[in-house]
Formats: C-alpha cells, structure tokens, sequence
C-alpha cells in the first residue's frame, strides 16, 4: 500500500466513524418523529414498523384535548425572558471582566462556572421553600429567575471570550471620545460583540427551552413549560408512545426550526461582528 | 495657551518603577518627539499625558491646570493610535462625529468641523464607507481626521506611521507636518524611527529605560549629543566609537583626554592618503547604495566601525583604507559616565 492509499483509507474510516456517529444521534429523533404517525397499537408494534399509513390523530387529539399552546406560549416567555435577564447581567460584568482584569478574574469565573458542576437537586429544597415563601410557585417569574441564574456562569463565560477579542485601542479611543460607560457598552462593546452575544443569546435560550427539572418542581398548571407538559403524559397504565412522540416532537420542532432560523442570522452576524 | 509642564513624574507597576521622574517643559505649538529603543517609556509618557494611564507621582499640567485625575476627554487632548483604532461598525463620518455626540455638540457643529476636517485630509470622498473599505493610509488620515474635529489643544500621536508601508510612511509624515503648520497647535509625537523625528521635530525628547537623556532641537542632539547613548541613537548608521588604540600612534585626537571615548560618525569619516591618516583599517563588506557607499571596516585591533563614502572604494574586500576627520567633528565621552567631555 502506498503513503497515499494508506491516507486515502484512514479518510474513509474517519468519515465512515463520522456518519455512525450521526446516525447514532439522529436515530432516536427520527423514530420519534415517526411514531408520532402511528397508532397506539402500530407504535408499539413487534417487529417495529418501519412502513406503515401515517395519520395525524394523535397531533389533532393533543390539540383538541390539551392546551399545548399555553404551554409553548410558557416555554417561550421562560426561554427569552431567562435569556434576557441573564444577558442584562452578564454584559456589563463581562465587560469589567474583560477590560478590567484583575489578579482574581479568572478565579472568579472559575468559580461561577464550578456552580454549574453540582447537581441541581442540591438546591432543590431551598429554592423551592424560597419560592414558596414567596408565593412564586408555579409562577413564570420564578423560571425566568432561576433560568437566568442558571445560564448566567456559561453566558459571562462565553461574552468575557467575545469581549475580550475586541482591541483595547478601540476602547481607549472611546475613552478619549469622552464616551461614558453605558455609552461605551452600548455604542462600542456590543455592536463589535454583536455576533457573540447573539450566539450566546441562542445557546442561552436552547438551554433554557429544554430545562425540565426545576419548571416540573416548580410548576403545576399556570406556568408549566414544554417540557413539564410532555412528563405530565407519563399516565399510572403506563405511555402512550405515540401521543408521547407526538408531544415530544411539538416541544421540539419550535426550537429546532428557531435555531435553523437565527443560524443564517448567526453567520451574518458573526461576519459583520468582525473586529479587523 | 496650552504649554504642557510634566514635574518629576514616576510611574510604577507595584513595586517595579518605570518612569524615574521625567521633567519636560513643551510649549505652545512646538511639535515634540519622543524618541528611544523599545521599553523606555515613551509610550508610557505619552499615554499619562493622554490620561489612559495614572500617574504613580509627580504632576502633567497642561495650559495651568494640573491635569493628574482630569478624565481623558476633558484634558483637551486628542489622541491617533498606532493600530488607528476606528470603530469598525461606524461609517468613516461617524468615526469622527463621535466624539462631539459624546460631548453633545449641536448637530450643524458637528457637520461643519467633520466635513472641513474631511476637506483638509482628502476625505471628502470617503465619509459614507466603512473604515474597512478604506486602505491603510485612508484609515490612518481617518483616525488624523478624530483627533483634529475635536479642537483639542495637544495631540498626541503614538507611532502613527509604523503600521504604513514605506512609501506612505514618506506621505503621511509630510501630511503631519503640514497640519502642524496649519493648526499650529502643541504636538507630541511618538516613534522608534529617528528619521521622523529628525524630520517632523522642533524638539526631540531622547528616553532610556524611563530617564530622559536629553532635550534639544534636532541639530543640537546630531551636532553635540550629550552622552554616548545620544550620540548612537540619533544619526544613521549609528556613530562609530574608538579608543586611543585604534588610532596611528601619536595621531589620536583623545590623547589629551585619558581613555576617553572617541565618537565620529561614519558620514565624517574622509578618506585619505596614509600620510595624513588617523586611522587606518581592512575592507570587510561594501553595501552600495548608488548616492553613497557603506564602508564596514576593521582594524588590526579588531574594532569594527563603518564610513560612509561618495562611491564605493576602489580597493577590494581585506585592501587597507587609509582615514581622517575634521577635529571639530569628533566627538569625545567619558569612559566611565558615557557623558560628553570637550
């Protein structure tokens, strides 16, 4: 075998491993789309049916029996509002991170960041009693908080990177400008970091869309997202696995034709983002 | 009036000082080069003026006032940058109203200053693209164009031509010099190229590791540089040092003065017959340069040491050449201060 063949091969092994891989992680997505087509019986069908008369029951009972929009309405809210208080914070703290970095900035981050490292159920008891007392249990308000809280350590993360690309010059120059900080944030820092903080807006508001522990803890009906609406089908006589697909598919399609959607953004923005 | 005083000014980094109290007199409308090798501080010097770096001790006044904890905008300093620092996501019209909207200037102000500025730096054309449609020179005369809108009463420039190539180096420094002649306004200039500061100067300020070394107008530092250092620095190719060894026994003009060092620059090295020599050395390297020729020479002692002649020499590499110089052109420093003797 020759130098080249020999590459020639690794290649196609590597992409061989490649599309395992993706198959590996399509799969399941696939089968839930399409066992949202079956029937009961045809989902659970042995052998599994690959083939088979789609119907859409199981979508038209969700939307006649349940209120799968208050729901996604829910999701929604919780997602931009967490996303956007998380961002109204980490901005300007990334920003003096970023600009004015001092012995123990790193040290800092690491330890926000640290937090991400325990389990959520650790907190579970206070944040819920905390709730409580406050009347905010299956309150929106309370998820937009805590989705905030949550995301804050990976978006200052990630915005003190972006920040941190931007030459100094640029801001010593707005300094001379005589630009005051919030006009330096706003008129200088962000539309440079503009790609970023999209990006991180976006990773944010995926994050938030698919939290499903504290919005089950916390909520009941009033201020239940998506993802506490597809756990509530789990019934005592066990799952529906085709209305369960079905659900689970509608959680997921909104967010997933979202992110298509704001990527074609994303690349423009990271383009006009572009500091040289 | 905006002379510019700087008192025993110190700058430190914890317990590491940089600046070992400066002491610099500038007056109104006189252009002021700082000079030195990499770290001396002259950036440093230039950016505690500019107030974008504090002050450990000491005081910068400017036009009377004391300026030590003025914020940067207010010090009526305006200042380019060596990378131009434009902001990428604005218009090159924006660039330079951007200041004036941050100090609320009425908006036909700020028109009437951006477009004389454009006209006055042959922007005219430009003001609707983005800086980074514009070249390296166009960007730089952009960040030129910020700092004149703002009337301030110093500039400060900050190795603006280094990021230029050679030709608009040559453009762009004559571009400065006759804005100053314009706008007769304070200038302070800062570079590492001894060639602007030769050529832009009123007043050359030579910095070593956070000491001035001297002050003095161009000519003053060429002809009668205080220290040894001095004497390198400014001139190209850098002057030649000898001892009284390297000279024909008998002849060196330092005789009189000890050990001291003898300095003659290789443009005042002539070439003689062996009669009336002063030195005499091997032919290692000719670099031709068409207007003249650099000899790079060495003596029996082993001194290297380079003249500068009409046209090349007619002898080959390892051929003796025979030198002189005018007494009134050499220059004689101390052994053990390198500071100027006679």
């Amino acid at each position: 075998m020759t130098d080249k063949q020999r590459q020639n091969l690794i290649n196609r092994v590597a992409v061989a491993f490649g599309w395992i891989a993706a198959i590996l992680f399509f799969f399941p997505i696939f089968w839930m789309v399409l066992t949202s087509f079956k029937t009961e019986n045809q989902a659970i069908a042995i052998p599994p049916l690959l083939f088979f008369e789609p119907t859409l029951e199981n979508y038209t009972e969700i939307q006649e029996r349940t209120n799968y929009s208050k729901f996604a309405l829910n999701s929604i809210i919780t997602a931009f509002g967490g996303t956007g208080l998380a961002l109204l914070i980490a901005i300007p703290s990334a920003y003096s991170m970023a600009f004015n970095t001092g012995r123990w900035t790193k040290d800092i981050l690491m330890w926000m960041l640290s937090t991400k490292m325990l389990p959520a159920v650790g907190v579970l008891m206070p944040i819920y009693l905390i709730s409580q007392k406050l009347g905010m249990l299956d309150s929106k308000l309370a998820l937009v908080i805590i989705y905030a809280m949550m995301n804050l350590p990976i978006v200052m993360l990630i915005l003190f990177n972006y920040f941190r690309e931007i030459p100094k010059e640029i801001l010593e120059a707005s300094r001379m400008d005589g630009t005051s900080t919030f006009n330096e944030i706003r008129q200088v820092v962000m539309p440079l970091a503009w790609g970023g903080i999209a990006s991180t807006a976006l990773l944010s508001i995926i994050l938030c869309w698919n939290e499903a522990f504290w919005s089950i803890v916390l909520t009941t009906t009033e201020a239940s997202t998506l993802t506490a609406f597809v756990a509530s089908f789990q019934a005592p006589e066990g799952l529906f696995w085709a209305k369960v697909s079905a659900v689970s598919t509608l959680a997921c399609a909104p967010i997933v034709i979202f992110g298509w959607l704001a990527q074609k953004q994303l690349v423009q923005g990271l383009t006009f983002g572009a500091v040289k | 009036m905006a002379n510019l005083k700087i008192e025993n000014v110190v700058k430190s980094y914890g317990n590491v000082q940089v600046m070992h109290g400066i002491d610099l007199d500038i007056e109104d409308g006189e252009f002021v080069v700082f000079v030195g090798p990499s770290g001396c501080g002259k950036s440093t010097l230039l950016r505690m003026i500019a107030g974008l770096e504090d002050i450990s001790g000491g005081d910068i006044s400017i036009g009377g006032s004391v300026m030590n904890e003025v914020a940067p905008s207010k010090r009526g300093v305006a200042m380019v940058f060596q990378t131009y620092a434009l902001y990428p996501h604005m218009t090159v019209y924006k660039n330079m109203a951007f200041g004036l909207i941050q100090a609320k200037t009425p908006e036909d102000e700020i028109d009437r200053r951006v477009r004389q500025a454009a006209e006055v730096l042959h922007l005219t054309d430009y003001l609707e693209r983005s800086p980074r449609a514009l070249s390296g020179g166009q960007r730089q005369r952009v960040a030129i164009g910020r700092a004149i809108v703002r009337e301030p009463q110093v500039f400060l420039f900050d190795e603006p031509l280094s990021n230029l190539d050679a030709a608009l180096r040559v453009q762009t420094r004559l571009e400065i010099a006759r804005l100053h002649e314009r706008l007769g306004t304070t200038m302070i200039y800062v570079t590492h190229d001894q060639v602007e500061a030769m050529t832009l100067a009123d007043k050359i300020v030579v910095l070593r590791d956070g000491r001035v070394e001297q002050v003095g107008s161009p000519i003053e530092l060429y002809e009668r540089p205080q220290n040894a250092f001095v004497a390198q620095f400014i001139g190209s190719p850098k002057m030649n040092f000898f001892g009284n060894a390297d000279f024909v026994a008998g002849r060196s003009p330092g005789a009189d003065k000890g050990d001291a060092i003898v300095g003659i620059r290789p443009e005042h090295l002539e070439e003689c017959g062996e009669g009336d020599a002063l030195m005499s050395a091997k032919l290692d390297l000719v670099e031709n340069l068409g207007e003249y020729a650099l000899a790079h020479m060495v003596n029996d002692a082993g001194t290297e040491f380079i003249a500068k002649l009409d046209k090349a020499p007619s002898v080959a590499k390892g051929g003796t050449l025979y030198f002189t110089a005018k007494p009134e052109l050499v220059h004689f420093f101390d052994s053990a201060t390198n500071q100027r003797i006679g």
